[in-house]
């Protein structure tokens, strides 16, 4: 009997190991796949097709003699979570073993770069361009556009850096790829290297992920004669939000303090060491071989508006069914929360979500309905960054939370720019002065004079960005920063 | 791992300086001002550069500490799980460090934490407690 049972991240947070061993003491022949993405079932157990989760290493003779049925959730590939989803860039999720060259061949792996050697750069870049990929890290640039920028520059060495410095809170999704499909990542960057001439590529994993960067190295090694004459090299961050800024990542890479660098130059000409550089996040490269295998136009049949193909997203926090959903854009953020997420795990009302990371806005269930489109969050002062929903029951205190904000920026602020640097300890300062009674009205007002600097006077999204959290706490859950002064 | 092994072991390639400063601090514990002195003669820098690389990084500790780390997330999906009132619950205990870290990215199952490259989640002011006793 084959069990398969994942050894992603989460599940062996949650006990997946001891499950393994538990199955394989019992004579089970256990292969460790990556993540379905169904975290609530984590450790999940997949016999056959069928699911049974979340499984403790005592449940595992009653799943053999067949009497689990509590925890049975019948055929995974049926499951409402994943049968309404639309996957892409995670078709692999759940199926094949992580590290092993022959599952990801048998499940169409190779295709996309044998498409693009092909048919060469200039029509790989044009398929990229016409598939509509937009950089999934935050940006939303088109991955085209900036692949073309480095192609049409002359230069004796490019490079394809990979952004894989997830640090956004409630965000998984890169993680995810490169602990459960870490060849698709790879074939990307490998696929980019070909069409803008570039012949090393590095990928610049948090430190904070151990997981994903020895699955990143095994996958290396082992496809090393697959991408060549283009290589990849892992490199390794050192616990900085902020080098997830693409500019601030390339001097880190150089070996410097991973500070902001003022645009222009832009990194597609002047990149890593100088060089022209693509710089992009894990699921843009991580889709590329998708939409070359099956064609730009199928791709690009997905989505709304501006925003073609699907985003992978990443449900997160006080919810009752968190983790990988990927869906066409244009699903709304109501249906992400109530219906796919089922609520709150606490069981008590939704108060708040927070889209985007710790930058991002946090929105009430009045904008529920607002479509999963990178134009669309823009209109209600939003942003959808890395696809990640973060879920707050009514407990929440939104000025702590506004004030979290302030305090992050201010921890992580890499100290090149004033209105970052300075802005952000003046704003957890004055927040204080909120939180105490002290002078409310006044001391709001000075914050929305703060963020306003901040938004258009930082040299990044970090400075920048910052005011997201703290106005949209202020616009909708006003009440939470006045009552104070009452108290 | 020797210093000499660590710079001998990173000679050549693009960028060195982070991959040896996590080798330093993996084999030392931390990166001491001698260390600094010497990796700059090594590469051609100031010792202000380095010194300024080692201390921008959370990663890379000025002195030892020989307690066991334990890595607590404390950022907004562990928050919205409760971890606020977990780490204030939490007993004093001068022999373990517990660490703040922003995000392990288990943020569907948290409150998380990591100690060395082993992850838990769906953390309780009960298995916290035991993680910290057993740390």
């Amino acid at each position: 009997m084959k069990v398969r049972i994942s050894d992603d991240a989460v599940a062996l947070a949650c006990g997946a190991d001891a499950v393994a061993t538990a199955f394989e003491k019992a004579g089970a022949d256990v292969e460790r796949v990556s993540s379905w993405g169904m975290h609530w079932l984590e450790p999940l157990v997949e016999i056959d097709g069928v699911g049974y989760g979340p499984v403790r290493a005592s449940d595992v003779q009653a799943i053999l003699d067949g009497s689990a049925s509590a925890l049975c959730i019948g055929k995974i590939a049926e499951h409402p979570f994943i049968a309404r989803q639309q996957r892409l860039t995670f078709a692999r999720a759940g199926k094949t073993r992580p590290t092993n060259l022959d599952d990801y061949y048998a499940t169409g792996g190779w295709q996309g770069l044998a498409k693009a050697r092909e048919i060469g750069p200039a029509a790989t870049i044009d398929a990229v361009t016409a598939s509509g990929l937009r950089g999934r890290g935050g940006a939303g640039f088109p991955a085209g556009i900036k692949w073309k920028t480095v192609a049409g520059a002359t230069a004796p060495q490019k490079y394809i850096v990979c952004n894989a410095d997830e640090g956004d809170s409630g965000t998984f999704a890169d993680r995810m790829v490169m602990e459960g499909d870490p060849f698709i990542l790879i074939e990307g960057m490998a696929i980019a290297g070909h069409a803008v001439g570039a012949t090393k590529g590095y990928v610049y994993i948090r430190s904070e992920y151990p997981h994903a960067i020895a699955k990143m190295e095994a996958a290396a090694r082992a496809c090393a004669h697959l991408i060549a004459p283009f290589e990849v090299e892992i490199r390794v961050g050192a616990g900085a939000y902020v080098c997830g800024e693409e500019t601030s990542l390339l001097n880190s890479l150089e070996g410097k303090r991973g500070e902001v660098r003022a645009k222009p130059p832009l990194p597609a000409l002047e990149g890593l060491f100088g060089k022209p550089t693509v710089v992009n996040n894990v699921l843009t490269l991580a889709t590329v071989p998708w939409v070359m295998a099956n064609g730009a136009d199928a791709y690009a049949a997905y989505g709304m508006g501006r925003s073609r193909g699907t985003m992978p997203i990443q449900i997160a926090g006080n919810v009752k069914h968190g983790g990988l959903f990927e869906t066409a854009f244009g699903i709304t953020l109501g249906e992400l929360v109530n219906e796919i997420g089922g609520g709150t795990a606490s069981g008590r009302p939704v108060r708040a979500v927070q889209v985007g990371g710790p930058l991002g806005a946090y929105h009430p269930p009045s904008q529920f309905d607002t479509p999963f489109d990178y134009e669309a969050f823009t209109a209600v002062d939003g942003l959808i960054g890395h696809g990640g929903l973060v879920v707050f029951d009514d407990s929440v205190d939104m000025a702590k939370q506004a004030r979290f904000a302030m305090e992050f920026c201010a921890a992580e602020s890499c100290g090149k720019c004033t209105p970052c640097r300075l802005g952000s300890t003046r704003g957890v300062e004055t927040l204080d002065r909120v939180l105490s009674g002290d002078n409310v009205d006044a001391n709001i007002a000075l914050i929305e004079d703060l963020c306003d600097t901040m938004k258009f006077g930082s040299l990044c999204a970090l400075g920048g960005f910052t005011p997201y959290p703290v106005m949209s706490a202020l616009t909708h859950f006003r009440d939470d920063f006045v009552v104070r002064s009452k108290a | 791992m020797s210093l000499a092994d660590i710079l001998a072991r990173h000679k050549g390639r693009e960028g060195p300086l982070l991959p040896i400063l996590h080798d330093v601090q993996e084999a030392f514990g931390h990166v001491s001002e001698d260390v600094i002195r010497a990796i700059a003669e090594d590469l051609n820098l100031t010792r202000a550069e380095v010194h300024g690389v080692v201390s921008f990084y959370h990663d890379f500790k000025s002195a030892p500490d020989a307690r066991p780390v334990i890595k607590l997330c404390r950022a907004e999906a562990c928050q919205a799980r409760g971890v606020d009132a977990l780490a204030a619950a939490l007993p004093a205990n001068a022999a373990v460090k517990i660490e703040t870290v922003y995000c392990l990215g288990l943020c569907s199952v948290g409150p998380a934490a990591m100690v060395g490259t082993d992850v838990y989640a769906r953390l309780d002011g009960d298995t916290l407690k035991a993680l910290v006793n057993a740390a």
